[in-house]
């Protein structure tokens, strides 16, 4: 029996590949923001319409490649069995590519339901429907014939993952279609508002968290070569994280015609999260402990230290932010975005691109990328990147929301709105040169991916054999 | 009788179940007979692709538990 590790090396490809397109985007819609002229005039490149393709393509696109294509290494390895059903490994391989390709035509296009994080329309939601089945079978069909007695931890946040997402596409996707492109939500008012970021936020915490908490429990003890810190506060880290994420989600809708109390219950859960966010980050951090001089030999390392830290920071700052006190300066300001980023970029982004700098030259038996020194480089002009970004991003919302509620004695605003967007361009150029380093960061990156797994014919690995232990032996 | 089983005493009852369940999975998860089963798990990512585990300082002494 050996590995199927051809669909992982095609998820490996296009995470990067996405990432460039995703990230690309981004920076576009970025000096869109400085320059608004860059639109050209032309309806499929303004903002509106490019602005949920760079979120789609960066979360589901990058995201979703990288999150399918390491669980199925994962699972795999952990389990000592070849993937279950390859010929559907291969099926959502193909069909979540297709998924991507119908997001890029048709958000230009214009043809949105409207729902952040959820624009695509519903024939490409029954597609998604249809592939995350599919993968859900892959995945779980490959725990059940597993080969090893205990299910790692990491799997267990690749499930949960799995089983949340679904659930929240469906849910969130309810619809009564029109027309091929257009379709509307079975929710109305407050409650489509309490759906839509129930969604939201737990797409934030299933897709963007647990996955990569899985990714985090796999791989850095893979690189750090030593097990993880606490393997019992894994456990209980995971069932506190799914158990309180579920409700955090009315943060988003602070002061709104959100009932009082949901808004309250949502900012409490999102405080109590806290909790196991940080013992989650303290867990990963602590696995280095005894190994932190390999920092100073191993960039591929220092990628996932960095993506912890900021995992910390964005999980102390959220729940800050969730206080509805605080939320009254920070919302609807970029203050939001720099939140945003500093979990996408530095946690979800540098955890992804550790992750498979320590996974791609495995797919090929080695140990290191085709040039370790890239990966250097690629490390630092990523940080440097993100800081600017976020940094700029914190600056520029804290004056705009502290502009929005300035009063003159007489009671009237003292600014015009008008005057906190010129006072915030400068910090979009800054935002622009840091999102661009990023950008140019991937570009490293592909070269590098692309030196590594270009160097042969990629060899086939034979399964371990079934390990058996406690009170299964 | 029924009226004793108001909303607020579910909630109540509810947010009991919870804590207790939360307790359980750390006393579990905490046992001293887990102990070699977690030590077993939490070498699974560093084993090679043959399902040995290379060793080193750090793979021959115990995960912190």
């Amino acid at each position: 029996m050996t590995y199927n590790d051809k669909v992982v090396r095609q998820f490996v490809v296009m995470t990067v590949i996405w990432g460039i397109v995703g990230m690309l985007v981004g920076v576009i819609i970025a000096a869109q923001l400085w320059l608004p002229v860059l639109n050209f005039d032309l309806p499929w490149l303004t903002y509106s319409r490019l602005r949920p393709l760079h979120t789609n393509a960066v979360i589901f696109a990058f995201g979703g490649s990288a999150l399918i294509g390491t669980s199925f290494y994962v699972v795999q390895r952990t389990c000592h069995v070849r993937l279950f059903a390859g010929g559907l490994a291969s099926f959502v391989f193909w069909g979540w590519q297709l998924v991507i390709l119908a997001a890029a035509i048709s958000l230009p296009m214009g043809w949105t339901q409207g729902k952040e994080y959820a624009e695509l329309e519903w024939p490409i939601d029954i597609l998604i429907t249809v592939v995350w089945v599919a993968y859900a079978v892959v995945f779980f069909g490959t725990i059940i014939k597993r080969r090893v007695s205990h299910i790692y931890v990491a799997n267990w946040f690749y499930a949960a993952f799995i089983i949340t997402i679904a659930l929240l596409h469906i849910v969130n996707n309810l619809s009564l279609p029109v027309t091929m492109t257009k379709s509307y939500e079975v929710y109305t008012g407050a409650v489509d508002a309490m759906v839509q970021w129930w969604y939201g936020h737990n797409a934030v915490g299933f897709f963007l968290t647990a996955g990569f908490l899985a990714m985090m429990y796999y791989f850095v003890p893979k690189q750090a070569e030593g097990p993880v810190y606490s393997y019992r506060l894994s456990i209980v880290h995971f069932w506190a994280l799914i158990a309180i994420y579920m409700w955090a989600g009315p943060h988003h809708l602070h002061y709104t015609a959100l009932p009082d109390w949901v808004q309250s219950l949502g900012m409490v859960f999102s405080l109590i999260l806290l909790a196991p966010s940080w013992g989650g980050m303290i867990n990963g951090v602590m696995t280095l402990s005894g190994h932190w001089h390999k920092l100073r030999t191993d960039p591929v390392l220092k990628f996932m230290i960095v993506a912890l830290s900021f995992y910390g920071m964005s999980t102390f700052e959220g729940p800050m932010m969730s206080i509805k006190t605080v939320n009254a300066l920070s919302h609807y300001t970029d203050w939001t975005i720099g939140h945003v980023h500093s979990g996408a970029l530095g946690w979800v982004a540098m955890m992804t691109i550790g992750s498979m700098y320590s996974l791609t030259p495995r797919l090929m038996g080695k140990k290191v990328m085709y040039s370790v020194k890239a990966v250097d480089a690629h490390f630092w002009i990523a940080t440097i990147g993100i800081v600017l970004y976020i940094a700029s991003m914190w600056i520029a919302g804290v004056m705009q929301g502290l502009m929005w509620r300035a009063f003159n004695d007489d009671g009237t605003l003292t600014y015009t709105f008008i005057e906190t967007i010129a006072a915030t361009k400068p910090y979009y150029v800054i935002r622009l040169l840091g999102g661009t380093l990023f950008l140019a960061g991937m570009f490293i990156m592909a070269w590098n991916t692309f030196k590594t797994l270009g160097a042969g014919k990629a060899p086939e690995f034979k399964a371990a054999e079934p390990a058996i232990w406690g009170e299964h032996a | 009788m029924i009226e004793f089983l108001d909303s607020n005493l579910i909630r109540g009852v509810v947010l009991i179940l919870m804590i207790v369940a939360f307790l359980g999975i750390w006393g579990w998860a905490w046992s001293r007979n887990r102990k070699e089963t977690f030590h077993q798990a939490s070498m699974l990512p560093l084993e090679e692709d043959d399902g040995q585990v290379p060793q080193n300082d750090s793979t021959k002494e115990r995960t912190k538990e």
